[in-house]
């Protein structure tokens, strides 16, 4: 017994021994909002970064959603238990940028630790929109998206359609969403994931309508929303005609969790959601063929649509870590901006390209030919010259808002209220909680 | 016939005896309850890097915002209805099971099922069954001419979360109805029978009064669980919406708080909650206990 004794606690001993060569790899932690598919992807990269060299181990965490994630990193932020890294969706830009003692600049992190970085390697719209306004870029861009169209192509050939020609405009969305109906090819024309961000807040910045003043909130703190125009007021309008004929059908509030299910079953013959939805709509539409196409536009309002405007997120480093830490972090995001690492989660996921070189490596390895449709979301966010109505919207406390304009929205649809009355009640109410977003930030 | 009285010398024991159960109450209800009372007062960026003490501008603000009144009208009627649901079908199968002899049993274990259920499992049950989209339900109820569709109209999605919520709370009600109702004893039911009391009279006169410690008792508890325990449900099956049409008072604390990182408002809400509550258990012991005979 003795010696058995004896014989464990020496190899426990020994056990310990090794330990420090183990310790001494700094542990970053990750937290991100990622799960299945997307999950996996992920923990390969952070794997793959591990794998390339032996003092730092990126330790990556799914914590839910991305309002969950970010409320998860703020509640460590106080108790003083944040990881190092966090992925913020677009939508909590505003909230990231404003709370400067706790976010670690990406642009000073890689010049305090002599990584390279180059912001004009990055798509433009992805730059202007994660940079302050001296121009300095404050998160690492890692997955972004814009929102485009799917469309089931053989619903389109029983209804008599071009199976090859997708609807560029909304009076043609509407006359072929009816030959649709009435043929009996398919129950509903169109639906959509998104009310706030593919159906106002993209579609005002491809009409160049303003969303809220001060270049829609990259100005500063004391922006006002702006988003009951005549063009937003007259798209709701119709989206209410719409949906009281049928050729519109609601998807739901936030994200929309109804729209992809009505696509799927070949209920709806056309959907508009992220780019990123692309891996999930092959997946689920193996029954039919999908067609893929930009977001369309009033052709009565401008003839030159803009560039639609970014979603998904960035990674932001947050303060209160060793410096060997963030040497560790800033190695990781030069990894990340690899061209091979960017291109492989790109083309795996339907998120942008980041880089201008992972887009140049696709279209080496015929990626976009092959894979038609999968360019689309790169073409449209960088056609034209973004203005400052379509360079992106950035305001804080931006979920709270988007909660507004969904509820309006409803109200709308359910005939309480008139497209201009539920837009007029969502700035109003919108610009309340800017005001309070602007209090408790000076 | 007076119980003999233990007396222990000790002074000191008893209050050791208290501790451990004064130091949960003060670490895991007191002090929390005092944070937020001292949050309701400021305004804070998420972060919590500038505190501003702001008086009662958080309280102003929620009582001139028409969809907080409008969501304290919204939670009465949930609270009111899921109760009432909830309690008369609960006795209403608790009489049925309570006059089956045999077989009893096996209609317990099965009533009680329900319970077992995590609410989110249950939100999830439900909003698959009335999907507009996906549903089985409002499928068969188009077959019969009603447009369900919870997604856009109010009503609907209240009706659907009464439902939900009180699904579940009938096991639990159920249980102690038939527990209470196998207590009452046979002697006065069937002297009563004698004396020519028909089944319904008998229920009114006799098994009712006696159920009323219980009945008392489950209308607190379900109160209670209509107010802060549908949380999980009402995040899966309809977020609050549409139109903040069941947006009810736990689920607004929740999204102001954590999703909309409001944190001095969502404070005061739960003050605002807490007072309810309290004002509400005060109410029922003053005055509907009064009533009850035990």
């Amino acid at each position: 017994m003795k010696k058995l004794a004896l014989l464990l606690s020496t190899g426990v001993i020994a056990a310990l021994a090794h330990a420090p060569n183990v310790a001494a790899q700094t542990e970053i932690a990750w937290w991100h909002a990622m799960d299945a598919e997307l999950g996996k992807k992920l923990e390969e990269i952070a794997n793959g970064f591990n794998e390339s060299q032996s003092e730092f181990k990126i330790v990556p965490s799914y914590k839910g959603t991305y309002p969950e994630t970010l409320t998860a990193a703020i509640a460590a932020f106080r108790a003083n238990e944040q990881p190092a890294i966090v992925q913020v969706f677009e939508v909590g830009t505003g909230t990231m940028m404003a709370a400067k003692g706790a976010v670690y600049p990406v642009y000073q992190l890689m010049e305090d630790n002599g990584e390279p970085w180059d912001p004009s390697g990055f798509l433009a719209p992805v730059v202007g929109y994660y940079s302050d306004t001296d121009g300095n870029i404050l998160s690492m861009p890692f997955n972004s998206s814009t929102p485009i169209m799917y469309y089931n192509k053989d619903v389109f050939e029983k209804a008599g359609l071009d199976r090859e020609t997708p609807p560029k405009t909304w009076a043609e969305l509407e006359a072929m969403s009816r030959q649709i109906m009435e043929s009996g090819a398919a129950p509903c024309g169109f639906t959509s994931g998104w009310i706030t961000w593919v159906q106002t807040e993209n579609l005002s910045a491809i009409h160049d309508q303003p969303y809220g003043t001060l270049e829609n909130g990259f100005g500063g703190l004391g922006t006002e929303f702006t988003f009951n125009g005549p063009v937003q007021v007259k798209h709701w309008d119709n989206l209410k005609k719409w949906a009281d004929e049928g050729l519109f059908e609601y998807g739901g509030p936030v994200g929309g969790g109804d729209a992809p299910p009505k696509f799927y079953a070949q209920e709806c013959a056309i959907y508009m959601n992220s780019s990123a939805s692309r891996a999930g709509v092959i997946n689920n539409s193996k029954e039919f063929e999908v067609g893929f196409a930009p977001l369309p536009y009033y052709d009565d309002v401008t003839t030159d649509p803009k560039n639609s405007i970014i979603g998904g997120a960035t990674l932001w480093a947050l303060n209160g870590k060793d410096p060997e830490v963030y040497k560790g972090v800033a190695q990781f995001f030069t990894y990340l901006s690899q061209p091979e690492v960017q291109a492989s989660w790109h083309q795996f996921t339907g998120y942008l390209p980041i880089t201008n070189a992972a887009y140049e490596l696709g279209q080496e390895q015929n990626y976009y030919a092959d894979n038609p449709g999968s360019d689309i979301a790169i073409k449209q966010i960088t056609r034209g010259t973004p203005t400052a109505n379509s360079k992106g919207v950035r305001f804080g406390n931006l979920t709270q808002a988007r909660t507004v304009v969904d509820e309006e929205f409803e109200a709308m649809l359910a005939g309480t209220k008139t497209a201009q009355e539920a837009l007029d009640a969502a700035v109003e109410r919108g610009n309340q909680i800017l005001r309070d977003f602007e209090a408790a930030n000076q | 016939m007076q119980a003999k009285r233990t007396i222990f010398p000790n002074k000191i024991l008893p209050y050791m005896l208290l501790v451990p159960q004064l130091a949960v109450t003060l670490i895991f209800f007191i002090w929390p309850a005092l944070q937020a009372l001292k949050s309701s007062f400021e305004r804070e960026d998420p972060f919590g890097f500038r505190t501003t003490f702001v008086w009662f501008e958080n309280y102003r603000r929620l009582f001139i915002d028409p969809n907080y009144v409008g969501s304290l009208s919204k939670t009465a009627v949930f609270a009111f209805s899921v109760t009432v649901l909830s309690m008369s079908l609960a006795l209403i199968l608790a009489v049925a099971v309570n006059r089956v002899l045999r077989t009893n049993r096996l209609y317990t274990t099965l009533l009680v099922w329900p319970y077992a259920v995590a609410p989110v499992v249950v939100g999830i049950l439900w909003w698959f069954m009335f999907n507009p989209t996906i549903g089985i339900a409002p499928y068969l109820l188009r077959a019969a001419g009603i447009d369900w569709n919870h997604r856009i109209d109010g009503t609907d999605a209240m009706i659907l979360v009464i439902i939900a919520a009180s699904w579940k709370q009938i096991s639990y009600n159920f249980l102690f109805f038939v527990a209470g109702l196998q207590s009452v004893p046979q002697s006065l039911i069937e002297a009563a029978a004698i004396d020519g009391a028909g089944p319904f009279k008998r229920f009114w006169t006799i098994v009712f009064p006696l159920l009323s410690p219980t009945t008392f008792f489950l209308l607190i508890v379900n109160m209670n669980y209509a107010m802060f325990d549908t949380f999980g449900l009402i995040d899966a099956t309809t977020q609050g919406g549409p139109a903040q049409a069941t947006n009810i008072l736990v689920y607004k604390v929740y999204t102001d708080g954590f999703i909309g990182l409001n944190i001095g408002s969502s404070s005061a809400q739960s003050v605002v909650l807490m007072i309810i509550v309290i004002a509400l258990t005060a109410i029922q012991f003053r005055y509907v206990e009064r009533r009850v005979q035990y």
